[in-house]
């Protein structure tokens, strides 16, 4: 079923100054989504709206086939039990005064979310490989990947259906990159994934269906080995054409 | 080919802690040489020993023969003429790397003036002005005059770093130094910057060291390239033979995740 979806939606931070038009786009529950574009294509602006943290300037945005209504404070929290967020830079999304077991409890608390709390944070810090230990400590102590499974344990731990990733992956060593991958395609079986991203090749790891925006308007959309066996628009061609690749074996 | 840059045995230290161990690798006049790490690896170190711009805190020992000239122990005074003449940087962040209280023009015309006072000359204003204009022309900016005029925040990331490429340019240097020169970049103006600096270094002869994390990238731009894992330098060849057939575990693990992206754009149904 149809988890988020966009329909119409534009986007302005002050008049005469759009940075998204008429975006349509449907988030459907298993089976990841990326939306892929560089800097001011209006990504982010576009992920703010899916959180629920900006509100559209025409068009309606949807969950579970209601408009979001933030005077609907029921409908809002159920809203925010269902859909989480990870960021980019993971030295800055957690909170260093905070221990590991508390950052990951604090959706349980904030949304309301009536379990054992110990036993939620155990289990999220279980799901994202990290040592039962963590819990007591700071998130100082950890290195940018664990940092980043800190972030992902958060996010899972009240179970939402939506996980939407911004960056996940950008300031992570190549090798710990792949480990987070990994992390998330194994987590893919339980909860569904929009990856925003400027990089294709990671998208097109995580990702079935694809989205290309390009200065605050969707270019291409489809399944997303079509769309790297046939990119129909100039600026997918272009996209994949500058991604750096390996020289050929010899 | 001559040797430009000699770095034997290199060293660096702080606080009892080593970063930096037993680096060795020299690179001739007019090559191309990708340095490969992860963060940590010690791989920026490694490039501000070759600039003597090491931090205080840290001690370098062992040789670094910058063009003839011993740059460990030497005194920051007698780097001067080195820099600039024999080797030049470009770094990550383009936008710390300009003046944001100056426009690009002002900031690229220093170099100039700077560069021409070492040879012993003093061009006047016109002389300045057409040369600025000329090696904005060279990093392929986009009207160059209107360039010349902005503060760097009003150019884009992709002009900016153009920006500082052309500062690097007008040392006339004999070896580039470029620190993650497009990791801050979108990938569509990644790929020209790189096209611009290969050309560039081609053209001018200049000795290019070009660190990233980016195994791809180094590919594009560099014909041999050094690994380095935890301040030591563990493999090193030809960029071809090196990443079909690594040696070493570590930069087998490092082509295998590349690999693993490429593949992932590959699309044979």
């Amino acid at each position: 079923m149809t988890l988020l979806s966009l329909s119409g939606v534009s986007f302005a931070y002050a008049a005469g100054k759009t940075v998204l038009h008429g975006i349509d786009l449907a988030v459907r529950d298993g089976g990841n989504l990326g939306i892929v574009g560089e800097s001011g294509s209006g990504k982010t602006t576009l992920l703010k709206l899916l959180l629920g943290l900006e509100r559209a300037s025409a068009g309606t945005v949807s969950f579970r086939g209601a408009p979001l209504d933030a005077r609907d404070r029921g409908f809002m929290l159920g809203f925010r039990r269902s859909v989480q967020a990870v960021f980019q830079d993971p030295y800055s999304s957690l909170d260093p005064r905070q221990r590991v077991s508390d950052i990951v409890a604090e959706p349980l608390r904030s949304l309301k979310i009536g379990t054992d709390i110990a036993e939620a944070v155990a289990q999220a810090l279980r799901d994202v490989d990290l040592p039962p230990d963590a819990a007591g400590r700071y998130p100082h102590e950890f290195s940018g990947g664990q940092r980043q499974r800190i972030a992902i344990a958060r996010a899972i731990v009240a179970r939402p259906a939506l996980i939407v990733a911004d960056e996940v992956v950008s300031a992570l060593d190549l090798t710990t990159r792949t480990r987070i991958i990994d992390l998330m395609r194994a987590l893919s079986t339980r909860t569904t994934f929009v990856v925003v991203s400027h990089d294709i090749a990671l998208v097109a790891l995580l990702c079935e269906r694809l989205v290309v925006l390009e200065k605050g308007r969707i270019v291409e959309e489809g399944a997303t080995r079509e769309i790297l066996a046939r990119p129909s628009h100039p600026y997918t061609q272009r996209l994949l054409a500058s991604t750096p690749r390996m020289p050929a074996r010899g | 080919m001559s040797t430009l840059l000699s770095v034997e045995n290199l060293e660096i230290r702080t606080a009892g802690r080593v970063l930096v161990s037993g680096v060795s690798f020299s690179i001739t006049a007019g090559e191309r040489v990708g340095l490969i790490g992860e963060s940590g690896s010690g791989k920026s170190l490694t490039a501000l020993a070759v600039l003597g711009l090491l931090p205080d805190s840290m001690r370098a020992s062992g040789s670094v023969l910058m063009d003839g000239r011993q740059i460990v122990g030497a005194r920051d005074r007698d780097l001067v003429p080195l820099r600039g003449r024999s080797v030049a940087a470009v770094f990550q962040e383009p936008m710390t790397a300009l003046d944001p209280l100056m426009r690009i023009g002002g900031q690229v015309g220093e170099v100039v003036r700077r560069r021409a006072a070492r040879d012993g000359r003093k061009p006047g204003r016109a002389e300045v002005d057409a040369q600025v204009t000329a090696l904005l022309e060279r990093v392929a900016l986009p009207e160059p005059g209107r360039v010349a005029r902005a503060f760097p925040h009003e150019i884009s990331g992709g002009q900016r770093q153009r920006a500082a490429i052309a500062m690097a340019l007008a040392c006339r240097p004999k070896l580039l130094i470029a620190d993650e020169p497009t990791t801050a970049l979108d990938v569509t103006t990644q790929a020209e910057i790189l096209k611009l600096m290969e050309g560039l270094v081609r053209d001018e002869g200049m000795g290019l060291l070009f660190i990233s994390h980016d195994l791809p990238v180094v590919a594009t731009v560099a014909e041999r390239a050094l690994v380095m894992r935890r301040g030591e330098l563990i493999e090193e060849g030809a960029v071809e033979p090196l990443f079909d057939r690594p040696a070493h575990p570590y930069t087998e693990g490092l082509v295998a995740a590349a690999r693993a992206f490429d593949a992932a754009l590959e699309t044979a149904p």
